[in-house]
């Protein structure tokens, strides 16, 4: 982000009308031309940011990222309070309506969260925002008081000068007629009082707590039909016929109807679609269906690794470097699909509204695709689409839709069942856990070489699986020459000084589909990198802190910092006691650093992770609370996967898990102790919401060799039980 | 045909077995010669015993018949020897964790978080999750996960473990009891103990009748 | 059918089958809405309430079963326990998406008002079953450990 270039303001009524004014930033945003390649072209008339300040003192950020846990609401208005010296009692935040031109994704184009860039992205965006509104009540103050606008200070919501002073809300209507500040000044970081501050109240804590939170499953509307869908149980399946008498027949149905998806079933309650549901017979056409099990997709990934690929990164002669190494290793990686399965199952709220349109109430996170779909799917125009954007119950990539799965089955059955009622689309845990759009199954090659002075010398690395962006919008941006950036991420450009490199991809198709999952590529290729390097530097009799040091140092300083930090608050040379080992990794990704160092100890063969000591360097911690929840959520989930997660395609392709007793989530006692440090910076701030994850399973997996003497090159470590 | 015979003989055998253990004298069911062997689906009935003459041997192969159904995992999942019931024909460990505490599970997770009265199918897919009153856990010295059936039948006799039961309590347990009906009526989605409750009871009952000799 | 159910201190009478699951009576017919649906098969403890002051997963509890118990929401908390928990978490800002939040409240309550002073082990087991995919453990355990403080003396 560079300086302001145009700024506007807009004073367009505020939700509804209501008094007091609104404040719109325009940066420049380098779009994303139709073919990929990033322009440079500002989009100069579009205002993409909003501050309200009522005349109730009250001060509205709109958050043009959904809310999922990782916490845009609370960051975006701590920017914008920082600089509008707001009284953080007094803020509050909603999420921005549907609008790509005001609150485009600069990357992708389109409205957006991913990527960890939700304050990257929003942080000039929404200083400037605070800083303009400040200006305009400063103006309209100077104005009433006679005073110059340079002699009033701003303190905690109230405008001061000499003896006289007034809330924010009492020049609310006053500074709406000033005109904006074109450059308004910005704070030094010495200046700030809430980027930084480690107490500083989130804003959603209090309504999360006493479930009064609004979640799409929440929304009720009169004459409200709840819609559940007999979905395939291969994958590519179609619907051949079904029988709806008996379903038809429950209490309470009202309707069934075919749609892409699946068959639906309409309730006048949940229970009633429900039991509907439950006896309704369907055929299914399994002509087109993945029929190979997992493991034999595992198989067929594995043998196509034994081809160098589309070459993603190259330097030197890795294969000149292998034939002289005087020791090599090589390995090879399964790593299995996952669900993401986020606490809220899938869901949105769909009405007829005046005028042809209709609402929809969801927690979208590719806010502009599912406009853009639901729009089409009910024949109308964008404009005629009202999207209401919802606190969603937790994502992890699954709601970021590059094709709008579920808002598109939403948006079909409320047209199957006339499109003249409001339906709630509800998925079940069963259809979540089996619905798809799973973090791609990959398998991976590796062969390493050392020269005779233990120099890792050669590093090749062929990485297999299906893109997630075959035949989406993202294809073009995300696959260039045959290199998928999603799947070769973090293993394209290893932190590791290494002469001798080459890594590439097959990219694979299937019926299965598939999507991002919490740090994307960094899932895999991050565990391959950081249990491959450190079985390397065992090789060489090297110790994996300062092995990596050494190679790290120079090429990647700041994910560097990170390890050293880790490991002094690990007091990684320290005796343990004999049943417990530790284990390092960093990863840098989404622009941000972090390692990790976990405590293990082996339980009935499985590993119990005792404690983890997480360095995080994101840049300027503009909420350090929130990040270090993100590292502690990061390390969670990621460890919730790596200990007990794989979805199985079984014999036939049949889908073998269904729901969280086959489907096993880390619990609360098998939660390690978390400590973060993070790291000071001056640098431009970088995400949070995915960094945190990477390193929690090579760091165990580490941990679990060196006390099993055998590496864990197929995860997870304890099998999920299947029912 | 056959079967359906042998079925409705066996099940009119262990009825008679159930009203002979009202009283308190315990007397054995009668032992038919030859046309009465027979089992109920899959555990044999006291008559198939009949024809052991010696009263340790029979009453020790009686309680080897009784294991069927007291190793079975319907009956063993919540009979642990150590912290936790577990679940499944594997008899894997219960998810969620569950702890024994005071032998309804702990505070803020008793058993009936989750347990109610009676099996209740699951109303999102097939299934059911299993339900009696009151559901609870065998205190951990009437645990018999991992024993044999010789270190059970010591066990299952000591009322220093078994809480306090004579002989006849047993059987009156093992015949009557609610919890221990369950394992016949487990709910949708789990398969049921071999026999049923009152050839469970009779098997019990002849048992004691040859003197409660345990398996060598 | 009509049936009789006393929540959060009021009996309320809602039209629905014996068999029904209290979580969809709760939301779909009395519209409280802070019970979450998360699995259905008891495994997630997200629709936790209270029967009669003791945890319950509302998803397996058909509504015909609750004649004579007192049903209580994460609507209906009240009490030093619940304000205590509520400042914990307050403190702690535990929640991250909140989904599983309210179940967890509900846990934390049900937890405290039997046992004030919970060791380690005794919040580890009464947590067992109730997921978070955010991980909010840390917190969880954290806040749980600071309200056991705050009450009682």
């Amino acid at each position: 982000m560079t300086a302001v270039q145009q700024f506007n303001t807009t004073r367009r009524a505020f939700l509804g009308g209501a008094g007091g004014f609104v404040v719109a930033v325009t940066l420049p945003v380098r779009l994303r031309a139709q073919g990929g390649a990033p322009g440079d072209a500002p989009r100069p008339f579009d205002p993409n940011a909003f501050v309200h300040v009522g005349a109730d003192d009250i001060v509205t950020v709109l958050v043009k990222h959904i809310e999922f846990g990782q916490g845009p609401w609370t960051g975006l208005a701590t920017l914008v309070a920082e600089e509008l010296d707001a009284d953080w009692s007094k803020v509050r935040a909603e999420h921005a309506p549907s609008d790509p031109k005001l609150y485009g994704d600069p990357g992708f184009g389109v409205q957006i969260t991913g990527g960890s860039a939700s304050i990257r992205t929003s942080y000039d965006l929404m200083r400037k925002a605070g800083a303009a509104a400040r200006g305009m009540l400063v103006a309209a103050a100077a104005r009433a008081w006679n005073a110059p606008a340079s002699d009033i200070r701003v303190e905690n919501g109230m405008l001061i000068y000499g003896d006289k002073s007034a809330s924010f809300g009492s020049f609310a209507d006053a500074a709406a007629k000033e005109a904006a500040p074109q450059d308004p000044p910005l704070k030094a970081p010495a200046d700030f009082r809430y980027i930084g501050n480690p107490d500083l109240p989130k804003l959603d804590t209090a309504a999360k707590s006493t479930g009064a939170a609004m979640f799409t499953l929440d929304v009720y509307r009169d004459g409200m039909l709840t819609a559940v869908v007999r979905h395939a149980d291969k994958f590519g399946a179609k619907v051949a016929g079904f029988d709806a008498d008996a379903a038809r027949a429950v209490p309470g149905v009202v309707d069934v109807r075919q749609i892409g998806s699946g068959v639906a079933v309409f309730g006048r309650n949940t229970y009633a679609a429900l039991q509907g549901r439950k006896v309704l017979k369907v055929t299914w056409d399994e002509s087109r269906a993945e029929t190979r099990s997992s493991e034999q997709i595992a198989t067929d990934w594995l043998a196509a690794s034994r081809e160098r690929g589309a070459v993603a990164h190259a330097q030197g002669d890795v294969d000149a470097a292998l034939a002289a190494a005087a020791t090599t290793l090589d390995a090879d990686y399964v790593f299995p699909f996952l669900a993401h399965a986020p606490m809220e199952p899938l869901d949105a709220v769909i009405a007829p509204a005046e005028g042809g349109g209709v609402e929809v109430w969801l927690g979208s996170q590719s806010v502009t695709i599912d406009h853009q779909t639901i729009a089409d799917a009910c024949g109308i125009g964008m404009d005629k689409v009202k999207l209401n954007i919802m606190l969603a119950g937790g994502s992890f990539g699954r709601r970021a839709q590059p094709v709008s799965d579920f808002a598109r089955e939403a948006a079909e059955a409320f047209m199957a069942v006339g499109g003249d009622k409001p339906v709630k689309l509800m998925w079940t845990r069963e259809d979540d856990i089996r619905g798809g759009f799973y973090r791609p199954l990959s398998g991976h090659r590796l062969r390493g070489g050392l020269d005779a002075d233990g120099r890792i010398v050669a590093w090749e690395h062929v990485v297999v699986g299906q893109s997630f962006a075959t035949d989406t919008p993202f294809e073009s941006m995300l696959i260039q020459d045959g290199v998928d950036g999603g799947l070769v991420e973090g293993a394209s450009e290893i932190p590791y000084a290494v002469p001798n490199i080459n890594v590439s991809n097959h990219i694979m198709r299937g019926p299965v589909p598939v999507l991002w999952w919490r740090s994307v590529g960094h899932t895999h290729t991050g565990y391959v990198v950081e249990t491959f390097i450190d079985e390397l530097l065992e090789k060489a009799g090297k110790d994996a802190v300062e092995g990596r040091l050494a190679l790290m140092s120079q090429k990647n300083p700041r994910l560097a910092g990170t390890l050293r930090k880790a490991a002094e608050m690990a007091d990684w040379r320290a005796a343990r006691p004999a049943d417990r080992a530790l284990g390092v990794a960093s990863v840098q990704s989404f622009g941000s650093y972090v390692t990790q160092v976990a405590e293990v100890s082996m339980a009935d063969g499985a590993p119990k992770v005792h404690k983890v000591w997480c360095a995080v360097d994101c840049g300027i911690a503009v909420n350090p609370d929130i990040i270090a929840a993100q590292m502690e959520g990061g390390i969670g989930y990621g460890l919730s996967a790596i200990l007990f997660n794989e979805l199985q395609l079984g014999q036939g392709g049949a889908i073998m898990q269904s729901n969280f007793h086959d489907y096993r989530s880390l619990k609360l006692h098998e939660m390690p102790e978390v400590d973060v440090a993070i790291i000071k910076s001056d640098a431009a701030p970088t995400g949070v919401g995915e960094p945190g994850l990477p390193p929690i399973g090579p760091a165990v997996a580490n941990a679990v060799r060196k006390l099993t003497g055998e590496p864990v090159r197929r995860p997870p470590f304890v099998r999920s039980m299947t029912a | 045909m056959w079967n359906a015979l042998a079925r409705a003989c066996a099940l009119a055998l262990g009825l008679a077995a159930l009203a002979a253990c009202g009283g308190t004298e315990v007397s054995a069911p009668p032992a038919p010669e030859n046309d009465g062997p027979s089992e109920i689906s899959g555990l044999k009935t006291p008559a198939a015993f009949a024809g052991i003459e010696d009263d340790e041997a029979r009453a020790a192969a009686l309680f080897s018949e009784m294991t069927k159904v007291m190793f079975h995992p319907r009956c063993a999942n919540c009979h642990p020897r150590d912290g936790g019931p577990r679940q499944g024909d594997d008899m894997s460990p219960h998810v969620p964790q569950v702890v024994r505490g005071d032998g309804l599970g702990a505070p803020g997770m008793e058993c009936t978080a989750c347990h109610g009265a009676s099996n209740v199918a699951f109303a999102t897919s097939e299934g059911s999750i299993p339900g009696a009153e009151p559901w609870a856990l065998a205190p951990a010295s009437m645990g018999w996960i991992g024993l044999d059936a010789t270190a059970l039948c010591a066990q299952v006799k000591d009322e220093s473990r078994n809480g306090g039961r004579s002989l006849a309590d047993l059987v009156d347990h093992n015949t009557k009891d609610h919890l221990v009906n369950w394992a016949w009526n487990p709910g949708d989605g789990r398969a049921p103990a071999p026999g049923d409750q009152a050839t469970f009871g009779a098997l019990t009952a002849a048992w004691v009748e040859a003197g409660a000799h345990c398996p060598g | 059918m009509a049936i009789s159910l006393k929540v959060n201190g009021e009996t309320r009478s809602v039209d629905a089958a014996a068999d029904t699951p209290l979580l969809w009576v709760l939301r779909d017919e009395l519209r409280l809405t802070g019970s979450k649906f998360g699995c259905g098969i008891a495994q997630c403890g997200a629709c936790t309430v209270h029967v009669d002051g003791q945890a319950r997963r509302s998803c397996v509890t058909p509504v015909g079963s609750l004649e004579g118990r007192e049903v209580t929401t994460i609507e209906g908390l009240k009490g030093d326990v619940a304000d205590a928990v509520h400042a914990a978490w307050a403190k702690h800002d535990a929640p991250q998406c909140g989904y599983c939040q309210s179940g967890q409240v509900m846990t934390a309550v049900a937890l405290l008002e039997r046992t004030p002073k919970p060791a380690p082990a005794d919040i580890d087991a009464a947590f067992a079953g109730n997921i978070c995919r955010c991980a909010t453990y840390v917190r969880i355990r954290k806040a749980v450990a600071d309200a056991s403080d705050t009450i009682g003396g």
